[in-house]
């Protein structure tokens, strides 16, 4: 592990984050979309469990911040998933073009 | 250059390779099975540095949950052989414009920055210390966090069930 830098684990998650923020810009379906959050977010996770075995061995606060984030995330899908299905039965549609209510 | 260098590099190409192709590919299926390629890999990132626990977390609650709950949800809302509608060119270029500016950015913020060795020595990263640490109410516990999350994960779960619950109409 000491033979790679942390500037190339940094880069990894860097494009993965700009890999998942081109997903959110391009698609227009709600479920691709979500892809792309769950894409970021573990960019976020890299950083973290990275900088805690780079820089700081011995804490473990980096672990505990990247678990929080795996729990809030799937959280955050499960209610995602939810209101998608919601909007499926009304619309017949996961577009984001389609659910224009609450647009303006 | 090490086996573990080497492996590295495999593992990031991997993670990378499949995560663009979850975002560009045409059939929401694929796309699926991508972003499944890609969280594989980064729970084989996270056993390259020695970190079991989490690995074996994001294996758990990432590919056994949460890929599983959006390929359902695929089933359920459309046809899985369906190709999505290309977006237009115009949307294309500009979000690769934003993306690789802001990539290049923050890579060149990154890369002149030199990081300290850490001059400690290392904890062990076994279980043992993680739930020890994580249920401890002392000055480094993070017992209250683990409480307002498990709260937030009850009220995520009832948000769940209201949201998508159908609402039967009175058929008299």
């Amino acid at each position: 592990m000491n033979e790679v830098p942390l500037n190339h684990v940094l880069f990894v998650s860097t494009a993965l984050f700009f890999i998942g923020m081109y997903g959110l810009f391009t698609r227009r379906n709600m479920i691709t979309m979500l892809m792309s959050v769950e894409l970021i977010l573990n960019s976020v996770n890299i950083n973290f469990v990275a900088f805690n075995k780079y820089l700081y061995p011995d804490k473990l606060d980096g672990v505990f911040f990247a678990i929080f984030i795996i729990t809030i995330a799937a959280a955050e899908a499960a209610v995602a998933i939810a209101i998608i299905i919601n909007l499926y039965r009304s619309h017949h549609s996961i577009d984001v073009k389609d659910a224009e209510e609450m647009r303006f | 250059m090490s086996a573990s260098a080497i492996f590295f590099y495999i593992l990031s190409i991997s993670i990378l390779g499949a995560g663009l192709l979850a975002v560009t590919t045409k059939k929401i299926f694929r796309s699926a099975i991508w972003l499944l390629f890609s969280l594989i890999g980064i729970a084989g990132l996270y056993f390259w540095m020695q970190m079991e626990f989490i690995a074996a977390v994001q294996i758990i609650v990432y590919v056994g949950g949460i890929v599983v709950l959006i390929i359902f949800s695929i089933f359920l809302t459309q046809q899985s052989g369906k190709q999505m509608a290309r977006p237009s060119i115009g949307r294309i270029v500009f979000s690769l414009l934003a993306v690789c500016i802001g990539f290049a950015l923050t890579y060149s913020l990154l890369q002149p920055y030199v990081f300290q060795p850490p001059s400690s020595a290392p904890v062990d990263m076994s279980v043992r210390n993680i739930g020890n640490q994580m249920l401890s109410t002392t000055q480094h516990g993070y017992v209250l966090p683990l409480e307002v999350v498990s709260v937030l994960l009850l009220a995520a779960m009832i948000g769940c069930i209201v949201i998508a619950m159908k609402i039967k109409t009175q058929a008299k």
